[in-house]
């Protein structure tokens, strides 16, 4: 019954990047998109929260979104896989529910 | 998979609009359904003919009006924010006594009733806002 | 008004349904928006329940004193929650603490249980946050504002 977290807004701005994290079940998914992106930058001060967070779950960013704010996979915190929109419509379909941490 | 978005704030201040544009057409070109997309909060400002963007960036309200003739999508912008908002089609208009009425093409004004069925009926509901 | 439609639904559908709030009342207009679908919603016989956490704890403040900024108050609407089919309304315990908040902060909500004599029951449960993880990972359409 896994579900797909996502995340749109900087942990810098918003804590919605914590609370998400604060309410993953192994299995579960969370894809960081828009300002969100931010988050997952390696280096940043909230990257090694993670390693333990996100345990079990799989973490992904929204490609487009990084790429306009100028960064590429290789800034992202190790394990984070990119998609494109066609990606976040199959992370969508292949979890049971979808939680928008506005 | 049939479909459900639900667009909670208007176009260009924040890039929910921007993304759920993205990925309800990403979501058509995979062969999926979209049962409706539904505007609340401020996402019923995408639904105004009345915008006049900048010509060298997207016009957000007429490439969801596209969007939808091209693919025959069901636009529905809940009738109590767009009351609050100013978001008037001919019927409202004359009912509260407004001299125009701005709905754009493609959207269509109806209840928060609307969300709650999509909600039903969509396999998988998806939201996005601030 | 605009048309009333009939809902074209299967009846014998019934989903469970969370409305999510985590923002405070006022500084937005989310937590009326979202109390607003939540009573729309009583109407499709679905299985409803409310998660307060994070800033949302302060929508079920008691108290609530809006005269100063000029805007309605809300909250004695979250009382009438009982009458309008909603199951459950859970509170996230972290989320209180975090703020200094105690469960005797919080409004009554109350309910008539129709299995039990119509008595008199509170609707809000106070819940850890992993059990509230584990309650959200059992419905079926999750709705933010």
């Amino acid at each position: 019954m896994p579900t797909l977290h996502t995340v749109n807004k900087s942990p810098f701005e918003r804590s919605a990047l914590i609370s998400a994290l604060n309410h993953l079940r192994p299995g579960d998914a969370l894809l960081m998109l828009e300002d969100g992106v931010v988050g997952a930058r390696q280096g940043s001060a909230f990257a090694s929260l993670f390693a333990s967070a996100a345990k079990g779950c799989s973490v992904y960013v929204l490609g487009p979104d990084l790429a306009a704010r100028g960064m590429g996979e290789k800034d992202l915190i190790q394990g984070a896989e990119l998609v494109d929109y066609g990606g976040f419509v199959d992370l969508v379909t292949s979890h049971d529910r979808t939680q928008a941490w506005l | 998979m049939k479909l459900g978005i639900l667009v909670n704030e208007g176009p260009y201040t924040h890039q929910a609009s921007d993304t759920a544009y993205q990925f309800t057409k990403a979501a058509l070109e995979k062969g999926h359904e979209i049962f409706r997309v539904f505007f609340y909060n401020d996402g019923v400002n995408n639904g105004t003919r009345l915008t006049v963007p900048p010509q060298d960036d997207r016009n957000l309200q007429k490439a969801w009006s596209e969007l939808a003739e091209k693919h025959k999508l069901d636009l529905v912008v809940c009738i109590a924010a767009a009351q609050r908002r100013g978001v008037l089609d001919e019927g409202e208009a004359k009912r509260h006594g407004k001299d125009a009425n701005n709905i754009a093409p493609g959207f269509r004004i109806s209840g928060l009733g609307q969300l709650v069925e999509a909600g039903i009926v969509a396999d998988r509901l998806v939201v996005f806002g601030d | 008004m605009a048309d009333v439609e009939a809902p074209q639904i299967d009846t014998s559908v019934k989903k469970k349904f969370m409305f999510i709030n985590r923002k405070a009342p006022y500084g937005t207009i989310y937590a009326l928006e979202a109390l607003e679908v939540v009573l729309i919603s009583a109407a499709f016989e679905q299985d409803v329940s409310l998660a307060f956490l994070d800033d949302g704890v302060y929508q079920l403040l008691k108290g609530q004193n809006t005269t100063g900024i000029g805007m309605k108050n809300f909250s004695p609407t979250y009382r009438a929650l009982g009458d309008y089919a909603v199951k459950k309304v859970y509170v996230e315990k972290e989320s209180l603490e975090e703020r200094g908040l105690k469960a005797e902060d919080l409004m009554e909500i109350n309910f008539e249980d129709e299995d039990d004599d119509f008595k008199e029951k509170p609707l809000i449960d106070i819940v850890g946050r992993s059990e509230l993880t584990e309650i959200m990972a059992q419905q079926d359409v999750l709705l933010n504002f």
